[in-house]
């Protein structure tokens, strides 16, 4: 596992602190599950130089949640909730597909800045949404629910009401090329070491769980938190910026009706899956990766499984409601037959 | 005066909470047409008398007599439905509502199963006017001012039971002019026969309004007077449980250094204010020197603490930290200027619970530097470390969550967190209260060596020895006013309970 964090014994520190343990073992056991009762789950075959593999699916197609996840992650670290990162994904992906047009031979914008456009108006979103809850004073859950609602409207404005298709190809390599294993891993993995790096190798992530434990003793401390929360806010929005690009060229089209819907509660869902407290303060963003992980791998599963699509949410639901209660030190306590006194 | 029947009575009742005696075999005795003032300090068992009187808790041991007769209150209903009413500090009414829905509401008239609307009105208006209170009955409570509110909680707990009317600070959120049309209602109210219980932390208007005094001392009864034959002087002395005779006693004395008064202030107040909170004083303090600040509880000991380090905005007057104006209202700016604040409660505004010994003692001087220049991880342990040792911080592994220490190891903590960033002053409220005496003695030395090394130190305590054993000087406040300063190596306890307990009129500027 990756940590940044020096020490071994701090290293470890966090993985009991983020109940880590218990995210593994609900990712194991699903593994497992698909081990004995899906021909095939393991097996990855290489095509072109490509992978290919249910395994390698689940990445693929989590690869946008992970992403959210870990925006989401730092949001909620500081007793926030970002509501608004589904259609702020769409609006990103409709900005990209609007500067870049229909032409399959050419794009009508350099691709570097329309996916730099995409990404600064994610950012700004963000940043609406800091504003809001930093200086405002409103409760992050309304604050960004204003977002939520009206997001879709703008993606909707920016395509101009239609879904745009993209046929431009270097777009589509984003989402869905492979370098030996699909891009977005890439993508992935350089979201989580500029996020990891950014809270873990400065005082960023003291400072948020300082706030999302105890806001009144941040205070007394000096810290400005009103800062602390718009650079969260606006990571969580390029965060969501950047899984629009994905998921836009993953599926060479920019929805704003459908794009990322309902993905910022699968987001909070895989945060909290991740051990991270959703009142705030301690948070692992190793957690938030596992708990999407475990969110896609249930999905790929139902339907590698074969189960009715009609029945699939209940399936999903049944099984994090029990990752959730594994979590829960109340209900395991239960099973030790005596309820342990929570320490202060 | 002929004794008025008694209507409350409690014979050796106690209560225990895990690990404390609240209440310890105390007798108390409420006759009609008096005003009774319950004195204590913090912890004394005020509130716990009241919740047994009332149902909200059960004695332990000891009965509650009511009109003789014994009574066992299941709940604050039935409390009230034999006539014994509360009104509490923090007006409980919904202020959504109007005046006479909050009147009746749980209660209210019906006609056909429906709510009687005419009649809920005439009878709110009817209550009101027995206490010349005359307001809109319709119009939302929030639009009222807060003693009117409060005059309207009091005519709902009248209306409902007209027997025992007990008021718990009833007067902390009002002016001079509204407590004076409370204690003309509240005498008129006495008259007619009524018993009223009075809890405040205003001696003054203990002295304006109550017949009787009886006062606790960590949940013990210290005895019952008439408010005319008990001096001030003896109250004071009462609730904080020092015999007059044994303040002769020697005084420790401070450490040789000696402050001199010509040196320039390190942090200055001047006129420093706020409406509705503390009135406006002023404040020096010089390099190596402990500042004392004393007085009764809700004399305005923490809310000076809040103005001068910014937790509050000030709405008058300035701070000068060597001799630059302070930004008011900004912990940041505070702490910018070498100015920091141990808060009163531990819990809600000190320890940040989940995070570890080491992150919590780093937390202040991290956020000093900046959130881009890290300590880093093995600064951090040795830093943690340090002060581990210095303070005799007792954890088994710098990465323990503070959570998980006892109150004095935490309350180190903290203090090792503001000793880290090398504050030029330190204002610590409360540091030793509910800690052991060893932690308790080691947090005092440690005042007097930081003053020692120049350092200056705004000390909060609501034990006089101690304040008096750390102090250079001592400042003294009296609700809600800085009313004297002393000189902290010549005074004495007595000297000390005089000023905290002296009428306004009386103010002498000690030096």
């Amino acid at each position: 596992m990756t940590s940044l964090t020096a020490k071994p014994g701090a290293v470890w520190a966090r993985v009991r602190v983020g109940n880590l343990t218990w995210a593994i073992l609900a990712l194991l056991l699903i593994l497992g599950f698909n081990f004995f009762f899906t021909p095939g789950f393991f097996t990855i075959q290489v095509r072109d130089g490509h992978l290919f593999g249910s395994l390698i699916d689940i990445l693929t197609f989590g690869a946008s949640l992970m992403i959210l996840a870990i925006g989401m992650t730092l949001v909620i670290g500081t007793g926030g909730v970002d509501l608004s990162v589904g259609p702020v994904a769409a609006i990103s992906g409709a900005v990209a597909a609007s500067l870049i047009g229909g032409a399959s031979d050419a794009s009508q914008t350099p691709l570097w800045l329309a996916v730099s456009a995409a990404l600064l108006v994610a950012g700004l979103c963000g940043a609406w949404n800091g504003v809001l809850v930093a200086w405002a004073g409103i409760q992050p859950i309304i604050a960004t629910l204003i977002l939520m609602v009206a997001g879709r409207g703008i993606a909707q404005l920016i395509t101009k009401g239609q879904i745009l298709t993209i046929y431009y190809e270097p777009y589509h390599f984003i989402g869905g090329g492979f370098l030996v294993i699909p891009f977005s891993i890439f993508i992935v993995a350089a979201v989580y070491t500029v996020v990891a790096l950014l809270t873990r190798r400065t005082a960023l992530g003291l400072l948020i769980e300082a706030i999302g434990n105890n806001a009144s003793a941040s205070r007394y401390s000096g810290i400005d938190q009103r800062l602390v929360k718009l650079l969260v806010y606006t990571i969580s929005g390029l965060c969501a910026g950047v899984a629009g690009i994905i998921i836009s060229s993953n599926v060479r089209s920019a929805d704003g009706n459908n794009a990322g819907l309902w993905f910022e509660l699968d987001a909070i869902l895989a945060v909290a899956i991740g051990g991270t407290a959703l009142s705030g303060g301690r948070f692992s963003l190793v957690g938030s990766l596992i708990g999407a992980l475990i969110i896609q791998s249930l999905v790929t599963t139902i339907y590698s499984f074969g189960v009715a699509p009609e029945v699939t949410l209940v399936v999903k639901a049944v099984v994090v409601c029990i990752v959730s209660l594994l979590q829960s030190a109340r209900f395991r306590a239960l099973f030790r037959g005596a309820s342990q006194p929570q320490g202060g | 005066m002929t004794l008025q029947p008694v209507i409350v009575e409690t014979r050796g009742v106690s209560r225990r909470f895990p690990g404390v005696v609240a209440l310890s075999k105390v007798d108390f005795t409420l006759r009609r047409g008096e005003i009774h003032a319950l004195m204590g300090e913090n912890g004394a068992g005020k509130s716990t008398l009241i919740k047994l009187l009332t149902g909200v808790e059960k004695p332990d041991e000891g009965e509650i007599l009511l009109e003789g007769q014994r009574v066992s209150f299941r709940n604050p209903h039935e409390a009230q439905e034999h006539g014994i009413s509360t009104v509490y500090q923090e007006v409980n009414l919904c202020t959504n509502l109007s005046v006479a829905e909050n009147m009746f509401i749980g209660r209210e008239p019906r006609r056909w199963g429906r709510i009687d609307w005419p009649q809920v009105y005439a009878r709110a208006e009817q209550a009101l006017a027995r206490l010349d209170v005359s307001v809109d009955v319709r119009q939302p409570l929030g639009d009222c001012s807060v003693a009117i509110q409060q005059l309207v909680a009091i005519a709902r707990a009248l209306d409902i039971s007209a027997k025992v009317l007990i008021l718990d600070e009833p007067t902390a959120s009002l002016d001079a002019n509204e407590v004076e049309t409370l204690f003309k209602l509240l005498r008129r109210l006495r008259d007619e026969g009524l018993a009223i219980i009075f809890i405040t932390h205003f001696l003054d208007q203990v002295y304006a309004i109550s017949d009787r005094i009886t006062v606790l001392r960590q949940g013990e009864l210290i005895g019952s007077y008439a408010t005319a034959e008990l001096s001030r002087l003896a109250l004071v002395s009462h609730m904080i449980g020092k015999a007059l005779d044994d303040l002769d006693l020697l005084q420790e004395r401070k450490a040789e250094q000696e402050a001199t008064s010509d040196d320039a202030a390190v942090l200055e107040a001047q006129g420093l204010g706020k409406r509705g909170t503390i009135e406006p004083f002023d404040l020096r303090l010089q390099p190596g020197q402990v500042l004392g600040l004393a007085g009764l509880l809700g004399s305005g000991r923490t809310e000076l603490a809040r103005l001068l380090f910014g937790i509050d905005s000030a709405d008058q007057g300035q701070v000068r930290v060597q001799g630059q104006a302070l930004e008011i209202g900004s912990p940041a700016a505070s702490l910018r200027a070498g100015i920091a604040m141990c808060p009163e409660n531990r819990r809600l505004d000190g320890i940040i619970p989940d995070l570890s010994v080491r992150e919590n003692i780093v937390l202040a001087l991290q956020v000093s530097r900046g959130w881009l220049r890290t300590l880093g991880y093995a600064e951090q342990v040795a830093l943690a470390e340090r002060f581990i040792e210095l303070l005799n911080i007792k954890t088994s592994d710098p990465e323990q969550p503070v959570k998980q220490l006892s109150g004095g190891n935490q309350q180190k903590v903290i203090l090792a967190r503001w000793l880290a960033i090398n504050p030029q002053v330190l204002i610590l409220d409360e540091p030793t209260r509910g800690i052991d005496i060893g932690a308790k003695t080691e947090i005092q030395k440690l005042v007097l060596e930081l003053a020692g090394e120049g350092r200056s130190v705004l000390f909060i305590s609501s034990e006089l020895e101690e304040v008096l054993r750390c102090s250079h000087r001592i400042a003294v406040l009296r609700d809600r006013q800085k009313v004297a300063e002393l000189d902290g190596r010549t005074a004495t306890e007595a000297q000390l309970m005089q000023v905290m307990a002296e009428r306004s009129e009386h103010d002498i500027a000690y030096s």
